[in-house]
């Protein structure tokens, strides 16, 4: 069967493809540490991005705590590797499960509330989170942990000052992110979960289960968010309460998706590949005198894509969708 | 023959207002039954209490003869009722496809069947031409079809209709009523809620009035039109008489 919906599913199938093979040769030409650092923080952001956006921008539940998920699969994975010797690529899946339980357990109650009061609610779910972590010592506390090198390899993702390789796994946690968002755009549940967003009422006389649907998500969304917990903790080679698990990462993870397009698919990536590079020049320029200012920047944006493209950056790219099919 | 849908003594209050009080009445299958009364009748409550978004403080409602009544929206829609909306509910963010999609997917897992029975239903319902129009594109009167075909797609066994046709222009609504019909054509079972006497009485069978949340009287067109309650009801007392 061909229609509009199967032909553009092909195009950003074909698009992504295009994509992902630029950006393996992307950072070829550029040998500086400093750009391929920004450009692994870019990809980072873009599929924490892309993971926010389906719970935020398919279901319509817009989490403000997702540092939450992003910090305990950072933990979990680093402290199975610092204690156990297990290797990151099982400490990921064991982050993506323990992340998507707590969404589960989170969302739980909070999806009984509507609207405002959820993202509200994983806002003080996530500074519970914080401060608990910030007093466990069993797990370093507000000093953190830090990863023992143990040796260049792929198995432990760990390489002592090559950044090339980073590069790749972040690419290949944004593929992930990707596909899995495109998955469930053409899937049932994608369709149940924008039913939810745009209207709960009609959706239940559908027979959308709204609850599940809602839970569903937030799993997803979560695991997905604790697998880059997973990954960043390597990457850094230390983590602590500050770093990985605060309320303005929450807010940076949703961003790039909300500045590129809420609930798009191409928004996260878009958003992600304007903000970071942003932000990381407005701190080399301003220094620490600057702190602050990138979140001015931030706010700026935000302002001038909602007055200007509500629609997000990536209306940019779409020709003019009216009406007139025929 | 016996009913597909059974109200039994069905009463529901909204914080001491009564919007509904021991409403009894069947609709059998295959037919298209009227709900008629003034504004605040009780008509929308009533439907909501069918289709499950409220439930009932006493009575029952019996589908096929098993109890629905106070289970929940979704297994209502599960077993086969279908319902529009009197303030349009579209999905604006999809295509009108995708609006009918969602409706598909009650009953079918995969997006090959969910996308072919849209197809379908969208043919029949006269909506093909605008399959790919955004959902907040379409003028009222393709809305109100937007609404029919997605809860079509549901393949319900009873179909509720809540003013349908209000809104529209005589031309339009006559193309709703063809669409009634041609839904009826098919073995649905249809309950529709509507002011416009004139497109209405036509269409139905039978007629149910209510008011002030309670059964007046139930006939035919041509009995509800000369009930001396029904003209009261509907143009006061001064009129009643004659």
């Amino acid at each position: 069967m061909q229609n509009a919906i199967t032909l553009r599913r092909r195009r950003e199938l074909i698009t992504a493809g295009v994509l992902v093979a630029l950006l393996i040769v992307l950072p070829l030409p550029f040998h500086d540490p400093y750009t391929r650092n920004l450009m692994i923080l870019t990809l980072l952001y873009a599929a924490l991005a892309q993971s926010w956006n389906i719970l935020g921008g398919t279901c319509g539940q817009i989490s403000l705590g997702h540092s939450l998920y992003f910090g305990v699969g950072a933990y979990v994975s680093t402290l199975l590797f610092v204690w156990h010797g297990v290797p990151p690529w099982f400490g990921m899946l064991a982050a993506a499960a323990v992340a998507g339980l707590l969404a589960l357990l989170v969302g739980w109650p909070c999806f009984r509330l509507s609207g405002h009061y959820y993202a509200i609610a994983t806002v003080v779910v996530q500074e519970i989170a914080y401060l608990l972590f910030l007093n466990w010592d069993d797990i370093g506390g507000a000093s953190g942990v830090y990863v023992p090198f143990h040796g260049q390899s792929w198995l432990n993702l760990q390489f002592r000052t090559a950044k090339l390789p980073y590069f790749y796994v972040m690419l290949g946690f944004f593929a992930l992110t990707w596909i899995a968002a495109w998955w469930i755009e053409g899937s049932r549940w994608g369709f149940s979960w924008r039913a939810v967003k745009d209207d709960v009422i009609a959706a239940r006389s559908l027979g959308v289960r709204v609850f599940p649907s809602k839970m569903a998500a937030a799993a997803i969304s979560g695991g997905l968010t604790g697998i880059g917990g997973a990954i960043f903790a390597q990457f850094v080679g230390y983590i602590d309460p500050d770093s990985i698990l605060s309320g303005p990462l929450s807010i940076l993870i949703a961003l790039p998706a909300v500045l590129g397009g809420v609930g798009t698919l191409w928004g996260p990536l878009l958003g992600a590949a304007v903000l970071i590079p942003l932000r990381e020049l407005s701190s080399t320029f301003l220094g620490s005198s600057g702190s602050g200012v990138d979140l001015m920047l931030y706010g700026a944006l935000i302002m001038v894509v909602a007055l200007w493209r509500p629609q997000g950056l990536v209306s940019l790219f779409q020709r003019g969708r009216n009406g007139s099919a025929s | 023959m016996a009913a597909l849908l059974e109200i039994r003594n069905l009463s529901k209050s909204f914080g001491g207002v009564a919007a509904n009080v021991e409403i009894s009445f069947d609709v059998a299958p295959g037919e298209i039954l009227g709900l008629l009364g003034p504004n605040g009748a009780g008509k929308t409550s009533l439907f909501n209490s069918i289709s499950g978004e409220v439930t009932p403080d006493a009575g029952e409602i019996l589908l096929e003869g098993r109890r629905i009544s106070g289970l929940g929206p979704v297994a209502c829609a599960m077993a086969g009722i279908a319902r529009t909306f009197q303030v349009v509910r579209s999905f604006d963010s999809m295509s009108v496809r995708e609006n009918v999609m969602v409706g598909a997917f009650t009953r079918l897992g995969s997006t090959r069947a969910a996308m072919a029975q849209a197809d379908e239903t969208m043919e029949f319902c006269g909506l093909t031409r605008r399959a790919d129009a955004p959902a907040h594109m379409l003028s009222p009167a393709e809305k109100r079809r937007l609404e029919v075909a997605r809860a079509l797609a549901t393949k319900p066994k009873i179909l509720l209709l809540d003013e349908m046709l209000t809104g529209l222009t005589p031309t339009e609504a006559q193309e709703g009523v063809a669409l009634v019909r041609a839904v009826q054509a098919q073995g649905v079972t249809i309950l529709m809620v509507e002011h416009v006497m004139e497109v209405v009485l036509p269409l139905v069978s039978r007629a149910i009035v209510l008011n002030l949340g309670r059964v007046l009287t139930t006939g035919t067109p041509a009995e509800i039109v000369k009930h001396p309650e029904v003209i009261r009801a509907y143009l006061g007392d001064r009129y009643a008489a004659g």
